[in-house]
């Protein structure tokens, strides 16, 4: 029977790939993004503009791309862990010497297609990277003071890489995507908890280093009606676009914040305000739903996954995902402060679609491959 | 093998134990997410709701339409007309340098309009409403409109605005509107509610007193406007409210008359209804057109106005306190019999001068009138007999009568707040304001209305009219509306303790008037219709020297400021009284020479309009 299934499975024929793909996840992305490119149109005043063909082809490239990469071999994305990573590397140091300056931090790389941001890319290959790096260890390795220190390094050398764009957002969502895979590679709590205290009490000192327009931003946070037209002006719109939704929301293209121009970054940052004006509470939740049945998918995989690689991977990326939609969301309702974040497949950006898809991909490819044992 | 498969499934319960851990982190986490939603788009939802508004709907207030004044026939006096303006939106237009210097030709503005336009242009942000002309004539108007083709921006309005038909006729009871200042605003709640700018408020007169009833509401636009306060689109349109029309009870055509009468001289005429207290007429020459006023006067106008010697912009109906001169005398005779001090046979003997506590007292006529009885002192308005009476009386006694007839405090109370008390002297008055003692002497011209006493136009005429109703109090007014509602207690109170003083009083002055001798025989009419009686006054602007007594000037020999002023007040028809009117002109000499003969002429009309009048009393209450 073990055999049987071995064989069978060993075939790994085209047919066989696509009876394994998760359908449910498919569609839930894409369902994604059909509201993505609703919203991006109504961005666009109703009319099919630029943001709306640029972000629709991009959505097509990258959902072919993203169903390719499903047919790769998971042991293969395995193999390719460490290179990515120093691929992505070169990149940001490429970006570093000769990135294309905008709006005061140089954070892209002109593709002539495209203009990457290597730092969105770091967010999925940090993760690829660590999996890789942690799949083999015995659980008696992981918290030698050589693991702790390499992972570390794996994550602050990135790091350093895009604070220095400046990009600060970033920088703290690879992090967080790093600290997700040691989390579930068994490093001991306490590290977790010290780290947590420490970062806590050196705060105000944190705080004390930061740009200017960064403090500007938590004293915003703090008090948004410190400054309604200057610093705190996106927040207060933005809290007024979602709350003036109610339940059923506007109606779609009927958003007067966004029409008006009273929101800034609609199509970016900001996009879920937009969505949430339009769709109201129901509309809001839904979205979040679908968010969730994502997440959800995506640990499942994971569980399902035979190879620890493919079960790390999957677990952090779905945290990382997580992270990414509650730090925009909270930013957006006046949780946190604002910090540049997108919120995956829905905001307008090229990078951040690339770096979600090949995520996707990956998860998709660990279902498909999910008997796929890792060497 | 063994030890390695013992790891991994150390490290698969490792990990999914973690899994769980962020697994329940997560789900509370969404929860966190949703009950915040869920705060700010139900539970806060009208809060927000709100603040959209606010933020995407912004109001614009249009002027609104003045109430009218209409003439006791119903004609406008102070009415509303389409004003020709024309506005320029600035971001609408393609090539503003060209238009503008188009414009400049074709309005032929001065270079000191036209910088002010480009300065006003360059305040407001370039989708506001530049206005750059707000009262064309028609003929400009026109040219404008057949050149639109090529004014690509240019918006023709026609924009309502204020207007007086009857121009320089009712400026002083009307007053005028203009543009309102900072003032106005300040000191009005109404105007600070339906404020807008380039708001035409009441500056003086009715228009101001009534600034409440006239000012209407403002039409309201919403408009949905953008982050940068463009309008984006019309929402609403909430029509104002027009202001209230007033009615009042004068009548244009006596009015006109009255002006026409006191052409190039200074004075006051005002007429009035001795039962009602209705004012017919109320006049104050020289006037000006108040049509100057509403787009702002130009400074050479306004020099013009201001400059001129006979003060136009006083309204001296109101304002101008005059000696009543021998028009007190009815008053002073009314007195002297209420108190028993004389009767009708009481005479004195009058030689042109008479002798008191040292000092010589003038009659007007040299020669003297001989002996003369109260009817002829009246008649032939005999001072040595007022001197006596005067004396006699005292002049506490006759303040008592002036103050009960209506001198000395003002006849509108707070109706027009320019209006002035005059004054009737008293000896308490001077202790009071002069600190000084009553000196007999001052009695004894007070008797011939010169010294302290001042009186106003209007309180003038409220005598004449108390006496010539009987003796019963008056209010007068000016408002249609005022006539029926909350009219004052002691209304027709009666002024008097005997009726036949009255009678006494109204006779003198019918010999006055139409009697041989009388001072103003020369301007009576005999038709019994039209006949009126009435006293002249001539009131001394400057004490008379001995030397000029001599010289015996006629009027035009002396300078103009120096003149005195003529003074007369009537009542008729003398059968069946019905109007009373004061006539004033300033330095126009000799009140039966100059005064009197413009009563005559008003008697005509006033009487000749009087059933026209009443007719129409009579349409109005058959509607009600």
């Amino acid at each position: 029977m073990y055999q049987h299934t071995r064989l069978t499975k060993n075939r790994f024929n085209l047919f066989q790939k696509f009876r394994d793909f998760d359908y449910i996840l498919l569609t839930c992305i894409l369902l994604l993004g059909l509201i993505s490119l609703m919203t991006m149109y109504s961005t666009d005043g109703g009319k099919i503009l630029f943001h709306t063909k640029s972000h629709f082809t991009k959505l097509i490239v990258f959902t072919i791309m993203m169903l390719i990469f499903s047919f790769i071999n998971i042991k293969y994305w395995f193999l390719i862990g460490y290179f990515f990573y120093v691929i992505v590397i070169g990149l940001l140091v490429w970006t570093y010497l000769f990135g294309i300056k905008s709006s005061g931090s140089q954070r892209w790389i002109d593709l002539y297609f495209i203009n990457l941001q290597p730092s969105e890319l770091m967010k999925i290959c940090i993760i690829l990277c660590l999996a890789k790096f942690f799949h083999r260890m015995k659980l008696e390795n992981v918290n030698s003071i050589y693991t702790i220190l390499t992972s570390l390094i794996i994550i602050l050398l990135p790091m350093g890489l895009v604070i220095v764009q400046p990009d600060l957002g970033t920088a703290l969502l690879i992090a967080i995507s790093g600290i997700a895979v040691l989390w579930f590679a068994g490093i001991n709590h306490k590290y977790f908890l010290y780290t947590m205290m420490g970062f806590l009490i050196s705060l105000p000192f944190i705080i004390s280093f930061l740009k200017p327009y960064q403090k500007l931003r938590v004293l915003t946070f703090l008090n948004p009606d410190r400054d309604p037209l200057g610093a705190g002006y996106q927040i207060i719109q933005s809290k007024i676009a979602v709350g003036s939704g109610g339940i059923f929301g506007k109606g779609f293209l009927k958003g007067t914040q966004s029409y008006l121009e009273f929101l800034p970054e609609k199509h970016t940052d900001f996009i879920f305000t937009l969505f949430s004006e339009e769709f109201g509470f129901v509309g809001s939740a839904f979205l979040l739903i679908i968010y969730a049945i994502i997440i959800y998918r995506i640990i499942a995989i994971g569980a399902s996954s035979r190879s620890y690689f493919a079960k790390i991977f999957c677990y952090s990326f779905g945290a990382a995902i997580f992270v990414y939609i509650v730090i925009n969301m909270s930013m957006v309702l006046g949780l946190v402060p604002i910090v540049g974040s997108p919120l995956p497949i829905m905001s307008y950006g090229g990078s951040s679609m690339l770096a979600t898809m090949i995520g996707f991909g990956i998860v998709m490819s660990a279902k498909v491959h999910n008997q796929q044992p890792i060497a | 093998m063994i030890n390695s498969s013992s790891d991994n499934v150390k490290k698969l319960n490792s990990i999914n134990r973690r899994m769980f851990i962020i697994g329940s982190c997560k789900f509370f986490i969404m929860i966190g997410l949703i009950s915040r939603l869920f705060f700010l788009q139900v539970k806060e939802n009208k809060k927000y709701l709100t603040l959209s508004d606010k933020n995407r709907i912004r109001e614009w207030k249009l002027a609104p339409v003045r109430g009218e004044f209409h003439d006791y026939f119903g004609n406008i006096i102070a009415g509303n007309f389409e004003a020709y303006q024309l506005h320029i939106i600035p971001e609408e237009v393609e090539d503003f340098r060209y238009v503008i210097y188009r414009l400049k030709d074709l309005l032929e503005l001065s270079e000191r309009d036209f910088k002010k336009i480009i300065k006003k242009k360059n305040e407001i942000k370039p989708w506001e409403t530049l206005i750059v002309s707000d009262n064309l004539d028609w003929i400009k108007f026109s040219k404008i409109n057949n050149q639109l083709y090529d004014l690509n921006g240019v918006k023709p309005v026609i924009s309502i605005s204020r207007n007086y038909p009857y121009k320089e006729i009712y400026t002083h009871v009307l007053g005028y509107v203009s543009q309102a200042n900072e003032m106005d605003i300040e000191k009005s709640e109404s105007i600070k509610k339906n404020f807008v700018p380039g708001l035409k408020v009441g500056k003086v007169g009715l228009e101001k007193s009534f600034e409440k009833k006239l000012i209407g509401s403002n039409d309201i636009e919403r408009y949905e406007v953008n982050a940068y306060g463009r309008r984006i689109s019309q929402l609403e349109f909430q029509k104002g409210k027009k202001g209230q029309n007033l009615k009042l009870t004068l009548d244009t055509e006596v009015q006109q008359l009255a002006n026409e009468l006191l052409k190039e001289k200074s004075g006051s005429i005002c007429v009035m209804d001795i039962y009602t207290g209705s004012i017919i007429a109320m006049h104050s020459s020289p006037s000006f057109d108040p049509n100057h006023f509403v787009f702002g006067i130009s400074q050479d106008d306004w020099q013009v106005i201001r400059n001129n010697p006979m003060k136009p912009l006083v309204n001296k109906t109101l304002q101008g306190t005059y000696s009543p001169g021998s028009t007190i005398k009815p008053i002073v005779a009314l007195s002297a019999l209420e108190n028993g001090i004389i009767d009708t046979n009481f005479t004195v003997k009058c030689t042109g001068k008479t002798e008191m506590y040292d000092q010589t007292y003038h009659c007007w006529k040299k020669k003297g009138h001989g002996f003369v009885s109260l009817r002829n002192a009246m008649k032939q308005s005999c001072d040595t007999y007022f001197y006596e009476v005067a004396r006699k009386l005292g002049v506490d006694r006759l303040n008592e009568t002036a103050k009960k007839f209506g001198l000395g405090e003002k006849v509108f109370g707070n109706l027009f707040d320019i209006e002035k008390n005059g004054l009737v002297p008293s000896t308490q008055w001077k202790k009071n304001a002069l600190g000084k003692g009553w000196l007999l002497g001052e009695t004894i011209i007070t008797g011939i209305g010169q010294g302290y006493i001042q009186t106003t136009p209007i309180q003038l005429c409220l005598m004449t009219a108390q006496i010539a109703n009987g003796g019963y109090k008056i209010y007068p007014n000016i408002f249609m509306e005022d006539n029926e509602k909350n009219e004052p207690k002691d209304k027709f109170t009666q002024l008097f303790q005997s009726s036949t003083n009255i009678k006494i009083v109204q006779d003198a002055m019918f010999g006055s008037t139409n009697e041989v001798m009388g001072t103003s025989y020369r301007s009576r009419i005999d038709d019994p219709i039209y006949q009126f009686a009435g006293k002249t006054g001539t009131s001394q602007v400057k004490r008379i020297t001995e030397r000029e007594r001599e010289l015996d000037l006629k009027t035009f020999e002396i300078p103009y400021e120096e003149r005195d002023h003529a003074l007369y007040v009537a009542f008729g028809p003398y059968k069946n009284p019905r109007y009373a009117l004061s006539v004033v002109v300033e330095h126009g000499g000799n009140g039966s020479t100059t005064a009197a003969p413009m009563a005559k002429k008003l008697f005509k009309l006033i009487i000749d309009r009087h059933s026209i009048r009443e007719s129409i009393k009579k349409d109005r209450y058959m509607d009600t």
